[in-house]
């Protein structure tokens, strides 16, 4: 998704834009719940992401209004807010606790009890204690985002050409194009590389881009989440949930549909994407806990995808040390929340006239170079 | 195994810490598990001045590059593998195994839970992993509860130290029975290692104070709002309750003793 924003963003400066993708939005944001939400998933250190986050989602409602508009096809954007509960005392320590980091942080929440939570949530378990509801997080569906962008481009002319951008072109000391895996050349003045989890060194020999020279991608791995989708006739929930359930943190994000997303472990297993009975499993059991009506439901889909992890959690968004690539890649889990804030930045710094993002830099990382002068 | 407690004193010189034969000037062991990202971790673990740290071997992919330990290997940290997660003794020998042949040590810290609920160590498991891979050559470090008679049939199994918790696993706790670590302490001739219940800098410190040769924690740094501030601070505890222990605290008294004298 983060490559396709970019691409339609670019677009609309008027630049010349090809997408080489052999399976376009069939990564992370295919898996992906597509959770828009930086109030309720800010944690201790990460206080830039979650300025990243806020700045994103408030880029989200025009973002979608206009690729709805261009695409003419629905996002299924949602403005209700997520719920965090807590079930043991100890659990409702640990979200008072953040409340109270949040508060000082001076984001919008409001601690509910037990019973308040289930007056806006009926669907939850009797046990719960409490929860912080942070109203103006959203979250969107991921696939009708990308479909939209394909409709979008499409529309605008761009080719998206189903083909893996195997190795890059250079010309004396500047990136100069891409070849595609069948041996097609496309020249370029700027290439954004933006393959995810294969975006870093150790994704060369695992079909990302090849012929970049050394020192200049920074590192990024694999950080492998499973999710699970449910489908009722109705709705069951009004708002995303999240909660954690004896230390161990579950989420739910309903859609228009009836589809019910119960994500995501975290794993560090390179680029494995085996569905696990283990993962499958906890999430389950997790999900239980908040909301016991889930067994009822039918299971759509088991899924495992990987989140392009950096060192530090933030985004690559920007220019690498050589000159005509860049990078827009490395969102870790916030993917799908920070693609507006990416597309319009790598848009900026293309056309020239768009402030760098200095905390999201591809050269912030020991060993790895900084921009040419 | 040949292995024995330091017995280092401040007029020996280097006061450090023996296990299996290997030396380490730091008596703080660390764990990964619960850090917001791997820079966090990296800059807690610095501060923290641990020379041995312990890596939950399932749900990592021991070849991934960038992974927890790359972080480790950069800082020359010894990388000590351990078995959470495991229910039985099966699945924590298992656990090892791939552990040595992924990352060419014999050494494990030995972990086979009870229940999920509380995370106790399950004793009869963890004995019966133990016996079968001290006999396959492996160094075995075994999590145990606060049982100096468990401590001490281990440590006769030939374990390379002994690994008593403080409290359950995350909570914070600090030491519920110090009576009882103190008795492990006495009986044993392989290091103690409090591990599992610190919460904050003085739990560390007093587990030095009873005895124990090193302190494990996690939580207590990965989930501090400052990790890194606190991981100094651990290191700060388990020197100071270390030297505390060295240089031997006065009787506890019912009244008041004056430090000087009264009249002149």
């Amino acid at each position: 998704m983060v490559g396709l924003s970019t691409a339609w963003r670019l677009a609309g400066r008027g630049l010349r834009v090809a997408v080489a993708d052999p399976a376009p939005g069939s990564g992370a944001s295919h898996a992906a719940a597509g959770m828009l939400a930086p109030v309720s998933e800010v944690s201790y250190t990460e206080e830039p992401l979650l300025r990243l986050g806020l700045d994103s989602l408030a880029r989200w409602p025009a973002f979608a209004a206009e690729l709805s508009d261009e695409s003419g096809l629905g996002l299924d954007l949602r403005r209700d807010g997520t719920l965090d509960v807590a079930f043991g005392a100890d659990d409702l320590a640990l979200l008072g606790e953040l409340g109270a980091f949040m508060e000082k942080l001076g984001l919008r929440v409001e601690r509910l009890t037990g019973r308040e939570c289930r007056r806006i949530e009926p669907m939850l378990a009797p046990s719960v204690r409490g929860g912080l509801l942070a109203p103006e997080d959203s979250w969107v569906d991921p696939r009708r985002v990308v479909r939209a962008l394909l409709a979008a481009l499409d529309g605008r002319g761009v080719p998206v050409l189903r083909e893996r951008a195997a190795e890059l072109t250079a010309a004396g000391d500047r990136a100069a194009g891409v070849r595609l895996a069948d041996g097609r050349t496309l020249a370029a003045e700027h290439v954004v590389l933006a393959t995810g989890a294969w975006a870093g060194p150790g994704g060369v020999t695992r079909g990302g881009l090849a012929g970049v020279p050394p020192g200049v991608l920074p590192p990024v791995r694999p950080v492998k989440g499973q999710i699970m989708r449910l489908r009722s006739p109705e709705p069951l929930l009004g708002h995303c949930v999240r909660g954690t359930v004896h230390g161990s943190p579950v989420y739910l994000v309903p859609r228009g549909d009836g589809e019910l997303v119960l994500g995501a472990t975290q794993e560090e297993l390179a680029f494995d994407t085996r569905v696990t009975a283990g993962g499958l499993w906890e999430l389950l059991r997790d999900a239980r806990e908040l909301v016991p009506g889930i067994t009822e439901l039918e299971v759509a889909e088991t899924i495992a995808g990987l989140r392009p992890g950096t060192p530090d959690n933030l985004p690559l968004i920007g220019r690498t040390a050589l000159p005509g690539l860049l990078l827009a890649a490395g969102h870790h889990r916030g993917g799908v929340l920070l693609a507006p804030l990416t597309a319009e930045t790598v848009a900026g710094l293309v056309a020239g006239d768009g402030p760098a993002l200095p905390s999201c830099s591809p050269t912030r990382f020991e060993n790895v170079e900084e921009t040419a002068p | 195994m040949g292995t024995t407690a330091t017995t280092a004193t401040h007029e020996g010189g280097a006061d450090e810490l023996v296990i299996a034969g290997q030396k380490f000037s730091s008596r703080l062991i660390m764990g990964t598990g619960g850090a917001p990202s791997l820079e966090v971790l990296d800059q807690a673990l610095a501060a923290s001045g641990t020379e041995l740290t312990t890596v939950a071997m399932r749900r990592l992919d021991p070849w991934q590059r960038g992974s927890v330990l790359d972080v480790l290997r950069a800082r020359g940290i010894q990388v000590l593998p351990n078995t959470a997660g495991c229910f039985t003794a099966g699945e924590a020998v298992l656990t090892a195994k791939l552990a040595r042949e992924a990352l060419g040590t014999n050494w494990v810290k030995l972990e086979v839970i009870s229940d999920e609920r509380t995370l106790l160590p399950d004793p009869i498991e963890t004995f019966d992993a133990a016996e079968r891979l001290v006999a396959d050559g492996f160094v075995v470090l075994p999590y145990i509860g606060d049982d100096p008679a468990l401590a001490r049939r281990l440590e006769q199994a030939g374990c390379a130290a002994v690994m008593p918790l403080g409290a359950p696993i995350g909570s914070g706790l600090g030491i519920r029975n110090p009576h009882n670590i103190e008795l492990i302490v006495e009986a044993a001739s392989v290091p103690v290692v409090l591990d599992a219940g610190i919460g904050t800098a003085s739990d560390a410190a007093l587990a030095m104070e009873l005895g124990c040769d090193a302190v494990l924690l996690a939580t207590a740094v990965t989930r501090a709002q400052h990790p890194e501030l606190m991981a100094a601070a651990m290191r700060a505890a388990v020197e100071a309750g270390r030297l505390a222990r060295l240089a031997g605290r006065i009787p506890r008294r019912r009244h008041a003793q004056a430090s000087s004298p009264m009249t002149p």
